[in-house]
């Protein structure tokens, strides 16, 4: 447990200078994430600590190798949580992971993602300078939002030394509620209820079962019941942990995975296989036989995008960029990494 | 004088070569050069820092800013993109060498999508408008800055604007999912999607706030959300200033986080009750206006619950709004506190630094005694759910030097801001205006980093140049006059 941005510092300056490409590792539970990795081990995982929590100022600052388990430990023990419910992957995941991912759970459409909710960073880009950006406020214009732009850059463009969140109050209450449909009613339903001002915090399809999760005060949650029906889950908490950490049964066995990321309202897409909804629509996961360029036309035409999220081909993870975009990105890696030394090729080949 | 330093990149211009390329793709009434059709747009919000353009364009069609960049690509012309004018930093100065881009004619709100309650619109439709046009599907968007009657999309896009509600609600960067934009070489790009995410780095979050320095924004989607079945608010009385700041923590605590949380201290109380008669207690050191919404039955609880808190916390007199009007009474003293200072001074100067919260008495204290220091009055108006000051500096233009000790003022709880761990602007943005104070906040390593970002959108330097990021050089004559705890910043740097 520490400081170890020094050798960190050196490592990466080290780097820059042989040119040596480096594959920042923290807590390896997203490994099978993006393209393969390459190049040297840089191991940030023992640079963590939680370095200030506020609670009444609704911001946490930690290390970025911290267990993402132990900071949302400490902010329960406050009756506070992260916003983004991220999935965790494995009981290794750090922070600094969870940020280079942008990975976010069931509460995303109502609450935000991981990127929503990062204040600042601390980094070490390509050359081996330590750059702090944004802070530790809710608001803060001064200079470009460097801080944002490092959530889902899969460490491309810098190595992640400390992230400041906001952080929220916990709902004094949570109910799930169930009801048996089919996809086009379950797409609906949650579109219709997402337009309407209950305290919504999840919303769900696995095929059988539309599933709406209410947090809030206990009399808004409870009139929510009331105006949804519905059955009410006993064990709702564990449903949601199994559907954000890829536990649900729709998870297990082979097969590529794929992420459609789609307009919430989309209707299901024609893909022969199973789908799963979360996100109220936005996210869905599929999993079957449909060849890389279907999936990635049909999710393109209904105005979203596929990823290859788990097994398959990861040279072709994530889809082509528009020549113009894929410039300007490699224009900003430069930028960031100019000898091209941090995870190259974990998120585009370009990259 | 020119408000651009001496360091600042200059340009070699040819006017009438550029009047000439402009007039072949402009229709006439697009093109404006004659110094008195020049002067409307000399400046933003921020009326104390004028300058006139060489040329001001007025297109209405994507292809016309297309081909405008084109051109001024080719000839290396600076571009300045503008939409209401209402930036309080001066981020929409003109440039004396360039073009002024208006982009007053798009103005058009292009699509609801009440299914993925989503708006598509044009850079120039008023924020106000967005709520209004999606107000009868009974949705709404969030960000609410004061100036939202008047304020563009394309503007709170290009600021990262906030409002009242962006504690619950989050800022523009929160509630906006994909944009059009020109590049400065003139290409159209997309950025973002209609889902929640897209492939590749998030330019969207870069591209929010970067106040005109990457790119022209031509399009927008907004997210809409659903109108709370109903809001309430409570006014609560503080005879000391700390006090209030205190409850703010305490409300928060509870584990409501209300939809907006507004503190205003004596002065301003005064002026905005003096202007409006929002029947605030004129004999209070400070009040809170806290709103809560949602459902019917949460607003009954958390009402209870914050009267409960505040009534613990100290305060002299708790009151909840009996219906609409007086809820809107109550806003309407905040809203109007702007103005309502403007009565009482021939001027104000306003300024907006975020500071965490817990610090807000050490800050208070410091801007009082700076007050005192530079013998101008300050007006006090907080965003103080999220720690935004909005310190109002009282001064008169009129009066030889007093706006360059106003200024100096300003910078000074600028930078008390940043050495409590704040930042120099919330939600105004650096502009021209915080240049210099972007030197106290950032490192060289930093502002190298951000201009580094800058080349890889901009290479040449074109877009609203001189503004949002100082040179090392600007900061280093900056750090000259102004040396920090005994250390001069930016050693690496030669002096002038």
């Amino acid at each position: 447990m520490g400081d170890l941005t020094q050798s960190l510092v050196e490592r990466v300056s080290d780097a820059m200078r042989g040119k040596r490409a480096l594959n920042i590792v923290g807590g390896n539970s997203k490994t099978f994430y993006g393209q393969a990795a390459r190049g040297e081990a840089l191991e940030v995982a023992s640079h963590r600590g939680i370095l200030n929590y506020a609670p009444t100022e609704l911001v946490a600052t930690v290390r970025a190798g911290t267990p993402l388990s132990e900071l949302e430990q400490v902010l329960a023990e406050n009756q506070q949580r992260l916003p983004f419910e991220p999935p965790h992957f494995g009981e290794s995941a750090t922070v600094g992971g969870t940020v280079a991912c942008n990975f976010s759970g069931p509460r995303r459409p109502y609450a935000g993602a991981v990127r929503d909710h990062v204040l600042g960073v601390r980094i070490i880009n390509g050359k081996g300078e330590v750059l702090s950006f944004g802070g530790e406020v809710m608001k803060n214009v001064a200079g470009y939002d460097i801080s944002r732009l490092m959530s889902g850059a899969l460490g491309t463009l810098g190595v992640l030394l400390e992230v400041s969140f906001k952080v929220i109050p916990m709902a004094e209450h949570e109910i799930t509620l169930y009801r048996s449909c089919t996809i086009d009613t379950a797409i609906d339903t949650m579109n219709q209820w997402a337009g309407r001002p209950y305290p919504i915090s999840a919303a769900a399809f696995d095929g059988e079962n539309l599933y709406m999760r209410f947090s809030g005060s206990h009399s808004a949650v409870e009139a929510s019941r009331l105006k949804f029906g519905g059955e009410t889950m006993d064990d709702g908490v564990a449903f949601w942990q199994r559907l954000k950490e890829h536990q649900h049964g729709f998870f297990q066995g082979e097969g590529p995975l794929w992420r459609l990321s789609l307009p919430p309202a989309a209707a299901p897409l024609k893909l022969a296989g199973k789908q799963l909804i979360d996100w109220g629509g936005a996210q869905r996961w599929y999993r079957g036989d449909a060849e890389a360029s279907t999936i990635r036309r049909l999710t393109r035409e209904a105005g979203g995008h596929a990823v290859l999220f788990r097994g398959g081909d990861r040279s072709l993870a994530f889809p082509p960029l528009d020549p113009v975009l894929l410039r300007l990105h490699e224009k900003l890696k430069q930028a960031m990494d100019p000898e091209g030394i941090l995870n190259p090729g974990r998120l585009y080949a370009e990259l | 004088m020119s408000l651009y330093g001496d360091q600042e990149q200059t340009f070699s211009v040819n006017r009438e070569g550029l009047l000439r390329e402009l007039d072949k793709i402009l229709p006439d009434d697009a093109l404006l050069y004659e110094r008195e059709d020049l002067t409307p747009y000399e400046c933003d919000g921020l009326s104390a820092y004028r300058q006139l353009p060489m040329v001001v364009a007025i297109p209405s069609t994507i292809d016309q800013v297309q081909a405008i960049m084109r051109i001024c690509y080719e000839r290396d012309v600076p571009v300045v993109a503008r939409g209401a004018g209402t930036g309080l930093s001066g981020g929409a100065l003109p440039h004396h060498q360039g073009v002024l881009l208006s982009l007053a004619r798009f103005k058009s709100i292009l699509d609801i999508d009440t299914r993925n309650r989503t708006a598509v619109v044009q850079p120039g439709v008023r924020n106000l408008a967005i709520t209004e046009a999606a107000a009868r599907h009974r949705l709404y968007y969030a960000p609410d800055p004061s100036s939202q009657i008047a304020c563009s999309i394309g503007g709170n896009v290009a600021e990262n604007s906030g409002g009242v509600h962006c504690l619950k609600y989050g800022l523009t960067v929160h509630n906006i999912l994909k944009l059009k934009m020109v590049t400065v070489e003139g290409e159209l790009i997309t950025i973002g999607s209609d889902a929640l995410d897209s492939a590749g780095y998030d330019l969207l979050a870069l591209m929010t706030g970067s106040e005109g320095m990457l790119g022209v924004i031509v399009e927008v989607t907004v997210k809409l959300l659903p109108t709370p079945e109903r809001a309430q608010v409570i006014l609560a009385a503080f005879d000391d200033v700390e006090k209030a700041g205190a409850a703010v923590g305490d409300i928060i605590a509870e584990g409501i986080i209300p939809a907006g949380l507004e503190m205003m201290d004596r002065l301003a109380i005064q002026a905005a009750e003096d202007f409006v008669h929002a029947g605030y207690p004129l004999d209070a050191e400070a009040i809170l206006l806290c709103e809560v919404d949602g459902t019917n039955e949460e607003v009954s609880d958390h009402i209870a619950a914050v009267r409960n808190v505040l009534t613990r916390s100290g305060a002299t007199e708790v009151r909840t709004a009996r219906d609409e009007a007086e809820r809107a009474n109550f806003w309407q003293g905040r809203k109007a506190a702007f103005p309502a200072v403007g009565r009482i001074s021939p001027d104000y100067y306003c300024m907006d630094g975020t500071i965490p919260r817990k610090h807000l008495p050490e800050v208070l204290r410091g801007i009082s005694e700076l007050s005192q220091e530079y013998g101008l009055r300050v007006a006090n108006v907080f965003h103080a759910g999220d720690g935004n000051l909005h310190p109002l500096i009282l001064y008169d233009a009129n009066r030889e030097g007093e706006l360059e000790k106003t200024e100096a003022f300003g910078g000074k709880i600028l930078e008390l801001c940043v050495e409590v761990g704040g930042t120099i602007t919330g939600e105004h943005g650096v502009g021209m205006e915080k240049i210099n104070q972007m030197c106290v906040q950032f490192q060289s390593a930093e502002l190298t980093q951000f201009h580094a970002v800058k080349h890889a959108f901009d290479e040449k330097g074109l877009l609203n140049p001189g503004k949002a990021v100082p040179t090392l050089h600007r900061c280093a004559e900056f750090g000259a006059m102004h040396v920090h705890h005994g250390k001069l910043p930016f050693p690496e740097l030669e002096r002038f």
